[in-house]
């Protein structure tokens, strides 16, 4: 036995404890993940010694996740471009060579000068992970084409439209729980990791505090899930039903907020009950365009807009017209309370239980309304009244990708909002609170350029490509009724697309529809791999030739990374990026800001260190090209560069309209002013010497109820982000809908086509409604009986991993995860592989069980899969050979309907991909090589990447000698 | 050396790791790689860093469990380091001197100038802690940021460890686990926290908090379901909802 | 845990050596060998060649050769170092004893004596260093120290049989080896009985602290690649596997060589010789498999947090 007992005086060595970390330390904003979390980069000999989080940053307040920590090696990465390509071989070939900036801005500047002076529509602008939306969207603009968007239609636009939509702010950066007051959190779906550390910082404290109990929504029991005090292991697609009958419950025992809905939704507005009248289903309003409610204290009929009624949220009134209505709340009710969406109809489809479903609208309603907060802070509402105190519902929740990449998921989403505003629980103390600049209208008044007198050759368009269309007169579509934008948003097919449908992007390219283009400019999209539904149809189409003319069916591709992505293969023309801490960039309050509900703030990127290779940042290239071709934003009346100090340049002396820039903080020319003011020279030295971002409070009695919130709103016009103060009313009943309802109904000046009209009528639903995902409606559900999700896992969530040796090692494959009890049926053992099939085809994956899954759903961690070759990985790395991608099963179209019409796998209102939609059947494949299909042939390393070592001794020279070993 | 301190010092430096909130996100493990890889056992070696069994030296490794089935099953994240025992084994087996228990603060080291690569420490630590870069030879560990946590020239707020320092979750814990009085063992405590394999003796010094009951209920006084509402007059809101229901 | 060859060597060599210098530095004095220097120099050169290669062998694990010197330091609490400071000092009383009797002729019992003890304290010390270790239930068995004397005693018994064979004859040596053997195999079956049907010492409900929730199944490792103690700690041979190993260690290592080491009683030297050649031969390869199996059905505690339910 080793002798423990045995202790004696240690000659321990000396060591030295206190040796500075860096000769030198910069702060900047993180961007391994979409969260723009504030960072401290320690350098020490010109090299990056540690990253750690910025302990006064609003978002990650001094916490750092797993990708944030593991920047180093993305920043050393030998899967970093060095210079300028131009292909070499055939398109997908990987053959390139290295050219200088000046011939690959040239040849740019040849193909998109002869497109805009003839049809700007010819350049498609798509970008991906894109934090600069500010820049490319103007960009767009300036240069003519409607035909731009970023990664927000693949994503998650579900979750943003529905919120705009109804409450005038959504999940993730539009809104937060109230982390410090909540006592009952919900959280509902998959891949929940958007708003990465705030969401860890809040369940942190949510879980210390101990008195709040977390609900989570899912059919998988991972990450987050694993610490709720209850999993709700629900089927996918289902969330609407649950939650409509959780609304149903709470409606039969009158446990709703009526005071709330009266006061700050449109509940008690009146709407027009007439069978075929162009304005059935309407609000009733004045000749001033107020709407109408019925007052039960005078028993009469008047606008909205007085404070001091009682407006009545049931009953049929008589209008003065001699017509019909009936307030919202009315209509949604009895929505809500139809047999289909009662506890005991929706159990079996929803995999819950009566007695759970019941039990949960039992305790929101306990929560809501028998443990109130109150904050001791008085308020005026925007009718001027006073109040002493901030009374709130402790209820608060969240829901992201889960929710939101379904063909239901606008409307889910919406019956999400409908619940918290029946709970009375919108930005009061405890429940779900707006971050900065929302609420916002609802929606906001942007509303898209690109009709047909939009677009003229050599000229801007007269706004911006993207926003939010309130009827279908503001749809992008011919007279015919056709698409105009090549994604197809803003069309009958998706109406409300307000992020675009980069989805769609290379299909409709190759395919000419609805108009052929020129070019094809991406910027960090791996459209080729993890971001497409069915990436090898998406490689074919980018390298099929049109066998008349044997040129390529998409003329261009212009591509945009810092690294070897798989996308680069595919391009004509590559320009290589920096990595993140070698950029300028800006978190704006334009674009994404970093606001949260206490406070409005935006934050900078400033260079850490230098390039050592011939890259430049896409912003610094896009200002340069758009110099180049004149564009009237981009050059002076001289016609030399506006900016010829490139992105930073711009980020200070670029204003949207007067005294609005990219940038809120230390505007004024002395750096006296937030939110609007004169240009500040000193702007950008401000924010480094900040640490790189500017936050102002909002004051005390702004910070809750802030869409009636008199103080807040008129804080929110002196910092620009509203432009009027007027109360912002909470959408319970959608009017926007019902008009895209009318127009298939056969009224007003623009109609859906016939082949629309149907599925317009049906799902532009003004209240809320549940439908069965398209997908599972389409096929036999015997043939597919599982559904299959993926989920990034928070180690690489929105990261784009796979070069990065730290990281790789915690996900370096993935599994198909199968619940044993389904596994054992099909005689499936843990390590099998298996064969997933779906009415798109097949892949060969390897099959892990597991209990904490819904019986009904398989699933995997996304985007592990990587093509052999690319990033700079051996060959034979584990992410091509065992890992694999869901998406070559996934089809970007739904099957055939019955006129051979195949729409796209999108929510019919905004596009959304519907990615979650997915059914599957699996069996057990004969043994053989342990290898995922399909595999694809290796891509070669683009030039002079450097080689990757076989050892990695990163640090080795920052070692402090241990300073004497004591012996 | 390898004898342990005749003399310990009561402080006893250590994690305390809660199960309840830890979300699996392996941020301390990547934070504690990126640190420790250029401190004082630097570097924290990978091999194959881009092939295909990339494996290096890291000091913190997250595990995820799942416990129990069906409707009382659960997830459980569990990260796993160095519990820098009272009784540490690996550092009495150690044939040269090179593994010690620090007198001071009871941290257990590696002087790796004196260290053969036996590794027969890392098979006297049942919990995994030590890890050995085949490419220096020698072993390495968990040093408990020993070179941030007296570093005077950090700020106060940030001499903790960095798996402590970056958790976003506040799932962890740094302190002095010899004081009873200290914030670390008031919460052990107040939590229950438990030692890993007690019944291998080693007294470990790091503690985990076990994952809370849940709450099954939720909230203080929830019924089980609600009652249809019950009118209080013939009008209003709830008489109309009770209309309507009963059309049905 | 992983059998590494050069450690399973160098049990196996020098437990043979130090089997067989124990049993010459103390037979020898005692008169019941052969006194001839030519014996002395060939039977000590066996002895001491076979713990100096693996001695050599087992510098081999390690990271750092050069300053493998560092390992005499910490005999006050390492086994590993008692074992080098022994192996070391073994070799000061045997080179006296060898000197005496090859160069002089003169056989000192005191160095005998002082060398056979010091062979046993190393083989004690060997035996030690997994006896202590805790995390390896299957190693921290009350068998395992006996089983190495018993077994190095069985190897330097057949190999100093076979040298009597040329240098004459003992058949009481022979009937030693046979009863060693006897020893070994009881204790070796014996142990094997004992891993096959103790308790185990903790499991992953232990060693997450998490058992009273439920039964604890690894869902995701730390990395989706082989680490460090996964290579080192996590191997574990297949059950099927280890019983046919078994059966095979069991047949070589034991059966046969008691029986072949029982043939000089029945036939000549010639076939006597071969018998006890082969007697020997097997022997040691038996003890080969013997320790590969004793480290591949080792199971390490940190498996526990691996997947792995029980050890």
């Amino acid at each position: 036995m080793t002798d423990v007992a045995h202790r004696q005086p240690s000659g321990e060595p000396t060591l030295k404890l206190s040796e500075p970390s860096a000769d030198r330390t910069a702060f900047t904003t993180c961007y391994m993940c979409a969260c723009r979390c504030g960072i401290k980069v320690h350098l020490k000999d010109g090299r990056i010694r540690y990253i750690e989080g910025n302990r006064d940053h609003p978002v990650n307040k001094g916490v750092l996740c797993a990708k944030g920590s593991a920047g180093i090696m993305s920043h050393y990465s030998p899967a970093r471009l060095q210079k300028p390509l131009r292909r070499a071989g055939p398109r997908g070939s990987g053959i390139y060579e290295e050219i200088s900036w000046d011939e690959a801005l040239t040849t740019a500047t040849g193909w998109l000068s002869a497109i805009r002076q003839t049809d700007p529509r010819r350049l498609a602008f798509f970008t991906g992970r894109d934090q600069s939306q500010a820049l490319t969207s103007w960009w767009a603009s300036q240069f003519g084409t409607p035909n731009y968007a970023a990664h927000g239609g693949f994503c998650s636009v579900n979750m943003a439209a529905a919120g705009l939509y109804s409450i005038g702010g959504s999940f993730w950066e539009f809104g937060e729980p109230d982390w410090e007051h909540a006592k009952y959190f919900m959280m509902f779906g998959v891949a929940e990791d958007h708003d990465s550390n705030p969401i860890k910082i809040g369940l942190g404290k949510l879980k210390t505090r101990g008195d709040a109990k977390f609900v989570s929504v899912n059919p998988i029991r991972t990450g987050y899930s694993a610490i709720a005090d209850e999993w709700i292991g629900i089927r996918p697609g289902t969330d609407g039903l649950f939650v409509m009958a959780l609304i149903q419950e709470l409606l039969r025992a009158g446990k709703i907020d009526e005071e709330y809905l009266r006061r700050y939704t449109n509940a008690a507005w009146l709407v027009i009950q007439q069978d075929g009248a162009p304005d059935d289903g309407l609000f009733a309003r004045d000749a001033n365009g107020q709407a109408l409610v019925f007052d039960e204290t005078s028993q009469t009929i008047t606008a909205v807009d007085h404070a001091g009624i009682t407006p009545q949220l049931a009953g049929k009134v008589m209008l003065a017209d001699g017509r019909t209505a009936v307030p919202a709340f009315h209509l949604v009710a009895k929505r809500c309370l139809e047999p289909r969406y009662a506890a005991d109809a929706v159990a079996e489809a929803t995999g819950i239980g009566v007695a759970v479903i019941k039990r949960i609208a039992a305790e929101l309603a306990e929560v809501a309304f028998e443990q109130t907060i109150e904050i001791d802070q008085p308020w005026t509402d925007w009718a001027g009244r006073r109040h002493d105190k901030m009374v709130g519902r402790p209820v608060s929740m969240h829901a992201m990708r889960g929710i939101s990449a379904h063909s239901n998921g606008f409307h889910t989403c919406r019956a999400i909002h409908i619940l918290q505003m029946m709970l009375g629980a919108v930005d009061t103390p405890g429940s779900f609170r707006y971050k900065p600049p929302f609420p916002r209208p609802t929606p906001p008044p942007i509303k898209p350029a690109g009709r047909a007198a939009d677009i003229t050759p050599g000229k801007p368009m007269p706004g911006p490509p993207l926003g939010f269309p309130t009827s279908p007169e503001d749809l992008l579509v011919d007279p015919d009724g056709s698409p105009r934008r090549l994604d197809g948003a803003y069309s009958w097919g998706a109406p409300l697309a307000a992020h675009g449908m980069m989805h769609t992007v290379i299909r409709n390219a190759w395919a000419g529809t609805p108009h052929k283009i020129d070019t094809l400019m991406m910027f960090m999209a791996n459209m080729s791999w993890n971001s497409s539904m069915n990436p090898g149809d998406a490689m074919r189409m980018l390298t099929d030739k049109d066998p008349e003319t044997g040129e390529y069916r998409i003329p261009h591709v212009i591509y945009s990374d810092a690294y070897a992505s798989e996308m680069v293969a595919y391009a004509d023309l590559i320009f290589p990026d920096t990595t993140y801490l070698e950029r300028w960039d800006c978190i704006s309050l334009l674009d994404r800001p970093i606001c949260d509900a206490n406070g409005v703030a935006d934050a900078i990127r400033k260079p850490v260190v230098a390039p050592d290779r011939d890259v430049r940042p896409f912003q610094d290239v896009l200002i340069e090209l758009g110099a180049r071709l004149g564009l009237p934003g981009l050059v002076k009346e001289d016609g030399s560069p506006r900016y010829p100090g490139f992105y930073p340049d711009y980020l200070i002396h670029h204003e949207r309209k007067p005294g609005v820039g990219m940038l809120a903080g230390w505007r004024g020319t002395a750096g006296e002013k937030s939110g609007v003011g004169a240009i500040n020279e000193g702007q950008l030295e401000a924010y480094a010497d900040n640490g790189c971002f500017w936050r102002e409070e909002i004051p005390a009695g702004a910070r809750y109820f802030k869409h009636a919130n008199r103080e807040y709103l008129e804080w929110a016009v002196g910092m620009g982000l509203i432009d009027k103060p007027t109360p912002i009313v909470l959408q319970l009943y959608s009017e926007v809908l019902q008009k895209f309802r009318l127009a298939a109904q056969g009224h007003g000046e623009v109609q859906p086509p016939e082949e629309h009209r149907a599925r317009v009528a049906a799902y532009f639903d003004p209240l809320p409604l549940w439908y069965m995902p398209f997908e599972e409606a389409a096929i036999e559900s015997d043939a597919f009986p599982l559904h299959a999700l993926t989920q990034r896992p928070m180690a690489m969530y929105h990261s784009w991993g796979s070069q990065n040796a730290w990281l790789r090692q915690i996900h370096g494959e993935n599994s198909l995860h199968i619940h044993h009890q389904t596994a054992a049926r099909l005689n499936i053992a843990d390590g099998d592989w298996v064969a997933v099939t779906s009415h798109h085809g097949r892949i060969k994956a390897r099959a892990k069980l597991m209990d904490g899954v819904n019986p009904h759903t398989v699933w995997t961690w996304n985007a592990i899969g990587k093509r052999s070759g690319a990033w700079n990985l051996a060959a034979k790395a584990g992410e091509s050979q065992k890992g694999f991608l869901l998406n070559h099963v996934i089809s970007d179209l739904l099957p055939e309907r019955s006129d051979g019409h195949r729409y796209g796998n999108s929510d019919p209102i905004t596009g959304q991909a519907a990615w979650y939609d997915l059914r599957v059947r699996i069996e057990k494949v004969a043994p053989g090589p342990e290898l995922s299909e399909p595999q694809f042939s290796a891509v070669p390393l683009p030039p002079h990447l450097p080689k990757r070592p076989d050892v990695l001794r990163y640090g080795a020279g920052f070692r402090t000698p241990t300073g004497g070993s004591g012996q | 050396m390898t004898s342990l301190p005749e003399h310990p010092s009561a402080k006893r430096l250590g994690l305390v790791i809660d199960l309840d909130i830890c979300v699996g996100c392996h941020a301390c493990a990547v934070n504690c790689k990126e640190w420790n890889t250029g401190g004082i056992a630097a570097p924290l070696t990978d091999l194959e860093p881009y092939g295909a069994g990339p494996d290096g030296v890291w000091f913190n490794r997250v595990h995820t469990y799942e416990v129990g089935e069906g409707a009382t099953g659960r997830t459980v994240h569990f990260p796993r380091s160095c519990l820098h025992c009272a009784e540490p084994a690996c550092v009495t087996v150690c044939p040269t001197g090179a593994s010690y228990k620090r007198s001071e603060d009871g941290i257990v080291l590696v002087n790796e100038d004196l260290c053969i690569g036996c590794k027969l420490c890392s098979w006297a630590c049942p919990y995994g802690a030590r890890e050995f870069d085949e490419d220096a030879g020698v072993m390495k560990k968990c040093t408990l940021c020993v070179d941030r946590i007296y570093n005077t020239t950090f700020d106060p707020e940030d001499r903790a460890p960095a798996c402590v320092a970056t958790c976003p979750a506040s799932a962890r814990h740094f302190g002095d686990l010899g004081d009873p009085d200290s914030a670390v063992s008031r919460l052990v405590a107040e939590r229950e926290g438990y030692d890993l394999m007690p019944e291998m003796g080693y007294s470990p010094t790091n503690k985990y908090l076990p994952p809370r009951p849940r709450k099954q209920g939720g909230c203080s006084s929830a019924p089980v379901e609600l009652n249809p509402a019950v009118p209080g007059q013939p009008g209003g809101l709830l008489g109309w909802l009770d209309r309507l229901l009963s059309q049905q | 845990m992983y059998p590494s060859l050069s450690v399973i060597f160098f049990t196996t060599a020098s437990g043979a050596g130090y089997g067989l210098l124990a049993l010459l530095c103390l037979l020898v004095p005692l008169g019941s060998l052969p006194r001839t220097p030519l014996f002395g120099f060939i039977a000590l050169a066996i002895a001491l060649g076979a713990i100096t290669a693996g001695l050599l062998s087992s510098l081999l694990h390690l990271g750092q050769k050069k300053r493998a010197w560092r390992a005499f330091s910490q005999w006050r609490t390492s086994w590993l170092s008692r074992e080098g400071v022994a192996a070391v000092a073994t070799y000061v009383p045997a080179a006296l004893f060898g000197i005496a009797w090859i160069f002089f002729g003169r056989i000192e019992p005191i160095a005998g004596l002082a060398a056979a003890l010091l062979a046993v304290v190393t083989v004690v010390c060997t035996a030690m260093i997994y006896r202590s270790l805790k995390p390896i239930p299957r190693w921290h068995n009350p068998l395992v120290v006996p089983t190495y004397l018993a077994l190095a005693l069985m190897s330097g018994s057949l190999w100093l049989a076979l040298l009597l064979a040329f240098f004459g004859p003992r058949p009481e040596v022979n009937v030693l080896a046979a009863a060693s053997i006897v020893v070994g195999a009881g204790l070796k079956i014996t142990y094997w009985r004992s891993i096959d049907t103790e308790q185990p010492t903790s499991t992953a409900g232990t060693a997450t602290g998490l058992g009273s929730l439920g039964a604890v199944r690894l869902f995701e490792a730390p990395h989706t690649s082989e680490n460090y103690l996964l290579k080192e700690m996590g191997f574990v041979v297949a059950r099927k596997h280890a019983t046919k190993l078994r059966r095979i260690a069991l047949i070589v290592g034991f059966a046969l060589p008691f029986l072949l080491s029982l043939v000089p009683f029945l036939f000549s030297s010639g076939v006597a010789i071969l018998a006890l050649l082969l007697a020997a031969s097997l022997g040691t390869a038996g003890i080969f498999v013997e320790r590969w199996l004793f480290f591949a059905e080792a199971r390490h505690a940190v498996t526990l947090y691996y997947g792995a339910s029980a050890v």
